[in-house]
């Protein structure tokens, strides 16, 4: 294979210490978990390689700059959209009420 | 938020003590969550089913498998011969992978990874930690184990030979620890405390005994 190893691909590299600071989900962490686990269950995706694929592509910078759950929800994001399950449109308008929402809570 | 727009909007984030994340990528997550329910693919109440399950997941569930193969030859036997088969035979509920369990020794000491993304086995360890899917340690345990190891406190003798175990999507990996000297009579039970995670994980090698 010629191509260029994907971001994920990070077997073997050099890397910095271990960070072992333990570290629990926050909340939306465990519902992005639980929406990946039942996007499959509904067979709104068809495995987890589906999933697996949509981080494989992402942009490298992406992938070393989006914490974990960020990456799964990005990769469900762009895997629904290419199946059609949600358009571009209904997301861009939920972003969008989601973001005049937390405005609205964090000045009130 | 009021009380009446909580009760208006059900896909909202269920406890309001749980902070909304900010980041775009988070709320790309959230928003998309919040499409779903409400286009009924899921409910809030199957969301809250999924996370109770994942979340009583834990290292207990390994640890009593460790605990049984530490006390019966025979089922010891089974589980390093066909490792998802025996974990069932224990009642455990098993995603349909191969599941290979790997018996750490006096000379030999095993220890896994997910280089590729972070294949952990959820089910009978609960949720990863958070180095198990840190690009240093998925890319430094496979280059240099022992010094991986030597930072988590495991410093193996050069007598001993290290065994990294790469996890895939179909196979995952459990560690079996060496049972502790001093433990003989202990009752399952007891010799189930002794487990801790990371000794499942092979980030560990020495289990506490004696007392």
């Amino acid at each position: 294979m010629s191509e260029a190893w994907g971001p994920h691909d990070v077997g073997g590299r050099t890397g910095g210490p271990v960070d072992l600071a333990e570290h629990d989900n926050a909340y939306w962490e465990w519902q992005i978990d639980a929406m990946v686990r039942l996007a499959l269950a509904k067979g709104l995706i068809t495995d987890f390689a589906e999933l697996r694929h949509g981080i494989e592509r992402l942009a490298p910078t992406d992938y070393d700059e989006l914490s974990y759950y960020e990456r799964w929800a990005k990769s469900l994001a762009s895997t629904l959209l290419a199946s059609g399950a949600i358009t571009q449109d209904e997301l861009d308008g939920k972003i969008d009420a989601i973001r005049r929402r937390q405005k609205i809570e964090s000045s009130s | 938020m009021t009380d009446n727009e909580h009760e208006h909007d059900h896909a909202r984030t269920f406890q309001p003590d749980h902070v909304e994340p900010t980041s775009e990528a988070a709320r790309l997550g959230l928003a998309l969550r919040e499409l779903l329910i409400e286009a009924g693919h899921y409910s809030v109440d199957e969301e809250q089913a999924m996370i109770a399950a994942m979340q009583g997941a834990s290292p207990e569930n390994g640890a009593k498998i460790v605990a049984h193969a530490w006390t019966n030859d025979d089922y010891k036997a089974r589980l390093l011969d066909d490792g998802a088969n025996a974990i069932r035979e224990l009642g455990f509920d098993l995603e349909p992978y191969e599941f290979t369990v790997m018996e750490n020794t006096k000379t030999v000491h095993n220890v896994i990874v997910c280089t590729l993304c972070s294949c952990y086995p959820r089910s009978l360890l609960g949720m990863s930690p958070a180095w198990y899917k840190s690009s240093n340690y998925r890319a430094r345990i496979v280059r240099e184990p022992r010094a991986v190891l030597a930072e988590f406190g495991v410093n193996l003798s050069d007598g001993v030979e290290v065994r990294v175990h790469d996890s895939t999507a179909e196979l995952r990996y459990m560690v079996l620890p060496e049972r502790p000297t001093g433990t003989d009579g202990w009752s399952q039970e007891q010799l189930a405390a002794l487990v801790t995670r990371d000794s499942l994980i092979g980030t560990q090698r020495e289990l506490g005994g004696d007392k």
